[in-house]
């Protein structure tokens, strides 16, 4: 079956067109009815707001990265559509949370590591010598596996990025940003009344919805998550999820996750990694219950290894 | 002689282990079934060999310091009576004499006469006394070694908890071993103590922390003029607070900036060559850097400001001219320099641990809301790790305080209150070394002066460890 969004990885399909617009046809971004029932007649049941929602955001192209000598990723091509939450899942070390550090360009700020093939954002490289990765951070916000809230206040955590970026004029207009980004972070109720406490007396769950608040408040189009729940426990983690589902109205998510449920929970498009390889990738109904590769099915049901 | 046992308890020690390893095995396995040992025949075979060697190593240490004692004592209970009726003195100097004949060695002193006969048969008495009672120490050690021995062969049995006792003994050691430091450092509190509170019944605790004027000269005879002594302490500290203080302007900033560079902006090529040179920077003998004060900063500062007062006479700033063609070799200035590039390495190695024990993850975090590394470093880095930096710097105003040979070489001598940074001042520990040196009598105010400024000195630098310490625990809480 072709699947609209994703090339496979060895890239026969869809030609040598490195735009990734130039080769989509509106009528397969959007399923048609007739398109989601041929993808009903194999997959038992698709839910309906699971059906991926935007253009491409992001196309990786042949990326592979090295540490030093040692290659951790290979010739991984991927699109990733806007408005839509993509989960990569895989072992430790399959190279899924080094592929999503290539997009925000984070790899630059570890010695000895290179990065080689294409990955364009909206068409452009991200990698050109012009596109400057302090910008581009503030474009693609990230949220990491351990809450990490600066040993500030809160409103200064979320502040921050508006700071550094220069994006406000008055104080008004601060409060403002900060109060939005919390909101959408879902944390305003808890923390509206001691916002100039410390942002690391808030409990991990609260901790990382403060970190998600801070990475939004540059008002990003796409962010990264790796791992974002994996130091919470089951309460915080299902409000995290909910927020994720929230934000993907407005935002391009990508999720790193050791969960598969998770992955089955929030996410509409998955990628499976496996030894520094992309494996397979596709809607995430389909991957979870119909995969084409016998090494997703071992790794999703649990009897990889 | 005496330490010949320890070789001998070396082997003895392996051997025990050996067979309690052995015994303990045997007696393992003569259990019947369900049955396990507590312990290991190894730990067995350890805790035999505590019971051996630490009970002849008691013995050897005691042989050791008590026999000269012990054999001088018998010496002088039944010597003749020519002996005995020398004034102590002269008796200790006899007995010493009568050792080192009775060694094989050549006495200090003629004896002639009476004593000259007494002392060789004082001598091979003393021969005869030494080498019993060596060898009466080696064979106590080797019976506290057997007995040991003895002892853990009897309780060698399946249920002994061996490993245990062994942990024990291990703690033990591992305690005496800190207590030495600890004990020494309160030996020595005590005698600054002691010696400062004879200086204190001389001179009263207020003028000595109030006075201004330092001039330690006593009259050593009573009709000597003019030299009645004034020990106010103020110049002192002031002097060595305005050299601490322009030491830390040097060390401050360069050394922390050095940090920041070389744990955030170095590569690691740049980072392998820049740490190692700041190490060896803080090797550097104290003493190269004061003659590197003396002899090369000294000098080109005072060339310096001699040519620039030079330039200013006759003009409008004329009697500033008129000081700077004045200005010494030895200037608060020279040494709070120098000690300050000693300072930096130090500053710079403890803060470049601080700012790398800072998460990576708030690095993280910062680069990946589009920070630039400045940035980071400002805004991030530097608050977060800003009370373990102050605990740093406390620690090398601490160490400035008490830094003693650059500013002997560099300060000067003459105690001048002033906060003038060109004027020669001294600090309390240049006064402490020229009160201490050359000769001198230990109960003139004078010289117990230095044990009031010692203590003075030990209090000062404790509060402000103390403080460091607080600061840098709180900030490591923390993170951990």
């Amino acid at each position: 079956m072709k699947l609209p969004f994703f090339r496979s990885p060895d890239g026969r399909e869809g030609g040598g067109s490195a735009d990734p617009t130039e080769r989509r046809d509106e009528s397969v971004l959007t399923p048609a009815p007739e398109a989601a029932g041929v993808m009903a007649g194999r997959v038992p049941e698709v839910k309906s707001p699971s059906a991926p929602a935007g253009p491409t955001k992001i196309a990786a192209r042949d990326v592979s990265v090295f540490y030093g000598d040692k290659q951790a990723l290979y010739d991984v091509s991927l699109d990733i559509p806007d408005k839509t939450v993509t989960a990569f899942i895989g072992p430790s070390g399959c190279g899924k949370s080094t592929f999503l550090r290539t997009m925000n360009r984070m790899n630059d700020t570890i010695q000895g590591c290179r990065v080689t093939g294409k990955i364009l954002m909206d068409g452009q490289d991200i990698n050109a010598r012009s596109v400057d990765p302090v910008l581009l951070r503030a474009q693609v916000g990230m949220v990491f596996q351990k809450p990490n809230p600066f040993p500030k206040t809160i409103y200064e955590n979320v502040a921050y990025g508006p700071r550094i970026h220069g994006l406000t004029t008055s104080k008004a207009e601060l409060d403002g940003i900060v109060e939005s980004s919390l909101k959408k972070a879902g944390l305003w109720d808890e923390v509206a009344d001691r916002l100039h406490s410390p942002g690391t007396g808030l409990s991990g769950g609260q901790q990382q919805r403060l970190v998600i608040a801070r990475a939004i408040a540059v008002n990003p189009e796409v962010i990264l998550m790796d791992e974002p729940c994996s130091a919470l426990d089951p309460i915080a983690t299902a409000r995290i999820e909910e927020l994720i589902d929230e934000l993907r109205e407005r935002y391009c998510i990508v999720i790193v996750t050791h969960s598969m449920a998770q992955a089955a929970r929030v996410s509409q498009r998955t990628a499976f990694f496996h030894m520094g390889r992309l494996v397979e990738h596709g809607n995430t109904e389909e991957i979870f219950t119909n995969p084409r590769e016998r090494r997703t099915l071992d790794y999703i049901t649990g009897r990889f290894g | 002689m005496t330490w010949l046992v320890i070789p001998l308890v070396a082997v003895f020690a392996v051997l025990a282990y050996l067979a309690g390893r052995g015994v303990a095995q045997r007696r393992a396995a003569a259990l019947h079934g369900g049955q396990k040992a507590h312990s290991r025949p190894e730990q067995h075979g350890y805790y035999a060999m505590i019971w051996v060697a630490v009970p002849a190593l008691v013995v050897t240490i005691l042989a050791g310091v008590f026999s000269g004692p012990l054999a001088h004592n018998l010496l002088a209970a039944d010597a003749p009576a020519s002996v005995q009726a020398l004034e102590p003195f002269r008796r200790e100097a006899f007995f010493n004499d009568a050792r080192l004949t009775g060694e094989g060695q050549r006495a200090f002193q003629v004896w002639s006469g009476e004593l000259g006969e007494a002392l060789t048969t004082e001598a091979a008495r003393s021969a005869r006394l030494h080498q019993t009672l060596t060898w009466g120490g080696v064979l106590a050690a080797i019976l506290a070694a057997v007995m040991g021995g003895l002892f853990a062969w009897s309780q060698i049995r399946p249920t002994l908890r061996a490993r245990n006792r062994v942990e024990g003994w291990i703690g033990g050691l591992l305690f005496a071993c800190s207590a030495v430091a600890i004990l020494t450092t309160v030996g020595i509190v005590f005698s600054l103590l002691w010696d400062s509170l004879r200086f204190f019944q001389a001179v009263p605790v207020t003028e000595f922390l109030f006075g201004t004027q330092w001039s330690p000269q006593i009259a050593i005879r009573a009709d000597q003029v003019g030299s009645s002594g004034a020990f106010g302490a103020v110049p002192l500290f002031a002097g060595t607070f305005l050299i601490m203080i322009i030491a830390m302007i040097v060390a401050a900033p360069v050394g922390l900036f050095s940090a920041i560079y070389l744990s955030e902006y170095a590569s690691a090529l740049s980072r392998g060559i820049v740490k190692p040179v700041l190490e060896i920077l803080a090797g550097v003998p104290t003493v190269v850097y004061g003659f590197f004060a003396a002899l090369t900063v000294g000098p080109a500062f005072r060339e310096f400001f001699n040519g620039l007062g030079a330039m200013l006479v006759g003009g409008p700033l004329d009697g500033m001219g008129q000081y700077l063609m004045l200005v010494q070799n030895q200037m608060a200035l020279v040494a709070g320099a120098v000690m300050g590039i000693m300072l930096i390495p130090f500053v710079s190695s403890l803060s470049d641990d601080i700012i790398n024990a800072v998460p990576q993850s708030l690095r993280d975090g910062s680069y990946a809301m589009g920070a630039t590394k400045s940035e980071t470093v400002k805004r991030v880095l530097l608050p977060a790790a800003l009370p373990g930096i102050a605990g740093a710097l406390l620690l090398a105003m601490s160490r400035a305080i008490g830094e003693t040979m650059i500013v002997t070489m560099a300060a000067g001598l003459a105690a001048n209150l002033t906060l003038n940074p060109l004027d020669t001042v001294t600090t309390v520990t240049v006064q402490i070394v020229t009160l201490l040196t050359g000769d001198q009598e230990f109960d003139s105010p004078k010289t117990l002066a230095a044990f009031g400024l010692g203590l003075t000195l030990f209090l000062v630098t404790l509060l402000l460890n103390i403080v460091a310490q607080r600061i840098v625990q709180t900030y490591r809480e923390q993170y951990d």
